[in-house]
């Protein structure tokens, strides 16, 4: 392998795993004794033999500028365990000097090296606007009256008064985003969906139910008139109602780091989304991944935490410019250097603030903060700044995440002293996702 | 309260009442001031006031484990509550709990401390597992007592057994123990008496007299029960006084720990009773249970089914000195005592308490004795034929001769009934112990059995079995035929409890190797 070579550490390998049961098998599998000829080439790509339970071996290769691999195994795991076990050995001790893959491997590798340089077969046939128009047309006129038909559901609702949702269960608002389904404004259903949830959280449910009531209208308000909205707001009213929006969106090439990756399952358990977050390592920009995992399957897209890779990312419009889908990676992947440099906690609410007024729907926004101490206390965490007297309260119940233990982890790692944590900070507070120790380079994942 | 949050309130007190009850005020209306306040109060948010922030964590001046130790040890703390409780067949793969003590034993004798951010993990596996906590807690150092102090599920790592002080206060501190003698939570006591005992003795017996005739019967019993760490001379005097506590339970302790005490008074009358039962002439169980006997702690009834006088007998011979019978029986060594005929009837009651004896004054010699040839069946044994008992006495022994005599009773008997006693030996096992183990595993598989019959000492050899071992053990692991009068399969299922044998003992010698001292 040559120096740009650097090699990754098993953390990294095991957070492409796609579930706890392949990080296991991958594991054992990270020792040299089940492989043979095992090799590297110059070009970033890893292959290996390893025996199974059958007569031939697997034929494992593993392309780490994806990363992508391919594996003779009958796994539909992706990555499988082999590839993982390799991608270990390799982080472990290494697999030697730069050689030519052999004949089995060499063929997909060549076959992916072709697909990378050919330009994104996009855009094939003539484009038929006028229909494409008239689809549009018509979507747009179903969600105006779904719209119309929720505004209406709210008014109604306020006109007799809140008082009796407690008692009202989910049922009612099942229906209504039933409905908002149907009128093909996903994004409004969702929301709907989460309001029948709130008044079974406890006091100060009717203040978050007009809050959301209000934010929902707020939203109805805006598609009704989005035609007169500015650009950047109409793309993301689009957004949060659910309906793709076809522009292009920036192009920015950049190196990005991997500041933190976690999953959560929809409330009927039927999607797994996973986030991935990135910063531009030049532009400073901060940029989310999503992917998802349909029914018992977690998502395809892996990235390990605190890796970077060149490549680059098209920000989807709306969505306060942090939705990317990320294009082929144009380099293998290099462990990042350090922590990122933080900011205070008055700094990330003044950016979450701001990231308001192109989005006001927004729940949070992605800073890295620092130099911080966590204050574990009984009635609620804070992280506060190292000097001064300002803290951010941390969310305990959240949308899977500030977890019980990584928050322990977060207080075990400054040991009262500061350190440098990114997550997300919002309206309820910030969500500790990854924490570096003072003068260690190694991210450590809190969810 | 500002003007905003009482616009808020105002609000929200609307939509739970409803518009319609309300004169001029409209829903729209409503759900527009109540967006512009939602979105602005986001827009406008100030940080909170900080809460004291925790006191500094003290400085750990020991060094991380390497990389790839600090990786194993990852694993192993996650793979903790993942591999247990699977039931049935466990396949050939390694099993990886055993070996969390052993990473924490070896990096303790390294010097290492805990990665910080591993000291969660680490506490919460003591927490579940009481074996684990003194190394796990030796490890996880200062940080783990400053998490342990802002976490109330980790509140046992500050009670002690670390050797490190948790915030109780110095030994040395009069002021401050008598305080915390005086005021602390039961477990505190405890925890500062210890404390104060490895410190100074005398400063323990005098702290717990300046209280004992108040403290509640059971919490009596304890504090006695805790003295057993480091029994010695110096506190004859106060279990001596103990003996007229108006608690039995508090009487009996305090006559067992005296009798431990080969030099005691109370071992010495002990003696003398003892010795006017049983001699070379022959066993004459004691005719009463009189006050002196009672004071001393003997009990006067016995259990359902046992004679008044054999009982009587059993207490007096097991509370004297060993050291007595020596001189009784003409010189003759314990072996060659324990080997006289005894009057029909009263060899088992004499031999048993001749172990319990043992037992408790840690006496290499009588155990040895006792525990006679591994190779004689077990009913044939001198001193009793119970494997619990048998463990007890083996566990007197220094670990070569412990070792050593396990072998033999595996080589003569197999390993149906070794289970116990394999259970005391020193681990990793001796070369060969070892292979007497080994050996026998590989009979029962000739002999067509399942391995799940065996699963306990399949266990116990993954977590004792000395890694070096794997290559000798190799061979085993190839699937054979099954013989004739097997039962079907068993074959291929040893090759695979043997491979996973080999593959544990791999993992443990990497794992090992991984934790090299610091350079």
């Amino acid at each position: 392998m040559t120096e740009q070579e650097v090699r990754w550490t098993a953390e990294q390998v095991l957070a492409l795993a796609p579930d706890d049961v392949s990080r296991k098998a991958g594991g054992k599998l990270g020792g040299s004794g089940p492989w043979s000829q095992i090799g590297g080439s110059a070009s970033g790509s890893l292959w290996g033999l390893c025996e199974g339970s059958g007569s031939r071996p697997y034929r494992t290769v593993v392309d780490l500028t994806g990363p992508a691999y391919k594996c003779s195994c009958p796994s539909r795991k992706f990555p499988c365990k082999h590839a993982l076990g390799l991608l270990l050995v390799w982080a472990a001790e290494g697999v030697g000097d730069p050689a030519p893959a052999p004949d089995w491997a060499r063929e997909w590798l060549t076959g992916r090296a072709e697909k990378t340089a050919r330009p994104s077969a996009g855009q094939a046939g003539p484009v038929d606007e006028e229909g494409a128009r008239r689809r549009a047309e018509r979507r747009a006129a179903r969600v105006g009256a779904g719209v119309v038909e929720l505004e209406r559901r709210l008014t109604d609702l306020l006109h007799g008064g809140l008082a009796g949702q407690e008692q009202a269960g989910y049922a009612g608002w099942e229906e209504t985003a039933a409905r908002m389904v149907d009128a093909q404004a996903p994004g409004l259903a969702a929301r709907v969906r989460e309001l029948g949830t709130i008044p079974g959280c406890g006091p100060g449910w009717p203040a978050r139910m007009l809050e959301e009531f209000a934010l929902l209208h707020l939203l109805n308000k805006a598609w009704l008139g989005v035609s007169g909205l500015p650009e950047q707001l109409a793309a993301t009213t689009r957004n949060r109602v659910g309906v793709p929006v076809s522009a292009e969106g920036e192009v920015v090439r950049d190196r990005w780091l991997v500041l933190a990756q976690y999953d959560s399952v929809s409330p009927d358990g039927r999607l797994t989304t996973r986030r991935i977050w990135l910063r531009g390592q030049e532009s400073g920009r901060p940029a989310l991944v999503l992917d998802f995992g349909p029914p018992g399957r977690p998502p395809g897209l892996a990235l390990p935490i605190g890796l970077v890779w060149e490549a680059e990312a098209r920000f989807r419009p709306g969505s306060a410019g942090l939705r990317v889908d990320l294009g082929e990676r144009l380099s293998a992947a290099t462990p990042g250097t350090g922590a990122p440099a933080g900011i205070g906690t008055a700094a990330a609410l003044e950016a979450y603030g701001t990231a308001l007024r192109v989005d006001p729907w927004l729940e949070s926004w992605p800073v890295v903060l620092g130099p911080v101490v966590p204050i574990p206390g009984e009635a609620g965490w804070q992280l506060a700044d190292s000097e001064g007297t300002s803290a951010l309260p941390v969310p305990l119940s959240g949308s899977g995440s500030g977890s019980r233990t990584g928050l322990w982890q977060l207080a075990a790692l400054s040991g009262g002293g500061p350190v440098t944590v990114f997550g997300e900070v919002g309206h309820r507070g910030f969500t500790p996702l990854t924490a570096w120790q003072p003068g260690s380079a190694e991210p450590i994942p809190l969810v | 309260m500002d003007t905003a949050h009482e616009e808020w309130d105002e609000l929200v007190g609307a939509a739970l009442l409803g518009t319609g009850r309300r004169r001029g005020g409209s829903p729209e209306a409503l759900l527009d001031a109540a967006a512009v306040r939602t979105v602005r109060r986001r827009a406008g948010l100030r940080p909170a006031e900080a809460a004291p922030r925790p006191e500094p964590a003290a400085h750990d001046p020991r060094p991380e484990p390497p990389d790839a130790a600090r990786r194993r040890l990852a694993q192993l703390l996650a793979g903790r509550t993942a591999a247990g409780g699977s039931g049935g067949r466990r396949g050939a793969a390694p099993d990886l709990t055993e070996l969390l003590p052993q990473w924490l034993a070896a990096a303790g004798r390294h010097g290492y401390r805990a990665p910080a951010a591993l000291v969660p993990a680490l506490l919460d596996a003591a927490r579940a597992r009481t074996d684990l906590r003194p190394p796990a807690l030796a490890l996880a150092g200062a940080r783990g007592l400053w998490l342990a102090r802002l976490n109330p599920d980790w509140r046992f790592a500050l009670r002690g057994g670390t050797g490190d002080t948790g915030g109780r206060p110095d030994a040395a501190d009069r002021e401050a123990v008598e305080n915390l003698w005086e005021e602390g939570l039961f477990a505190e006591r405890v925890a500062l008496l210890g404390t104060v005992r490895a410190h100074e003795p005398a400063a323990a017996i005098r702290l717990l007299t300046t209280t004992w005739a108040t403290e509640r019967a059971e919490d009596r019993l304890m504090f006695l029960d805790s003295l057993r760490v480091g029994l010695s001379p110096a506190d004859e005097e106060f279990l001596e006084s103990a003996l007229g506590d108006r608690s039995r339970n508090v009487r009996a302790t305090a006559a067992e720990l005296l009798s431990a005490l080969t030099g005691s008074a109370l071992a010495g009358r002990m003696a003398e009773r003892a010795l006017a039962c049983v001699g070379p002439e022959g066993v004459e169980p004691p005719a009463d249970c009189d006050a002196g006997m009672l004071r001393d702690g003997v009990v006067r009834r016995p259990p359902a089914g046992r004679g008044e006088r054999a009982w009587w007998l059993g207490q007096l011979v097991e509370a004297a000195p060993l050291s007595c019978w020596r001189g009784r029986f003409g010189g003759l060594t314990p072996a060659e005592i324990v080997a006289l005929p005894v009057a029909e009837g009263w060899a088992e009651e004499l031999h048993a308490a001749w172990c319990r004896a043992a037992v408790r004054q840690r006496d290499p010699a009588w155990s040895k004795a006792l525990l006679g040839s591994a190779s004689a069946p077990p009913a044939a044994g001198p001193g009793t034929a119970s494997l619990a008992e048998r463990a007890k006495l083996l566990s007197i022994l220094p670990d070569g001769e412990r070792a050593e005599w396990v072998a033999e009773f595996v080589r003569a008997h197999g390993l149906s009934e070794a289970f116990q006693l394999l259970g005391v030996c020193v681990v990793p096992w001796a070369g060969t112990l070892g292979r007497a183990v080994v050996d026998a595993l590989d009979t029962a598989r000739e002999a067509g059995s399942y391995p799940w019959s065996f699963s306990g000492v399949m266990g116990l050899a993954e977590r004792c079995l000395d890694p070096t071992e794997a290559g000798r053990l190799e061979a085993l692991t190839a699937a054979s035929q099954d013989p004739p009068d097997a039962s079907p399969g068993a074959a291929a299922y040893w090759a695979e409890a043997f491979q996973r044998l080999v593959a544990t003992l791999r993992v443990r010698a990497a794992m090992l190797a991984e934790l090299t001292p610091p350079g």
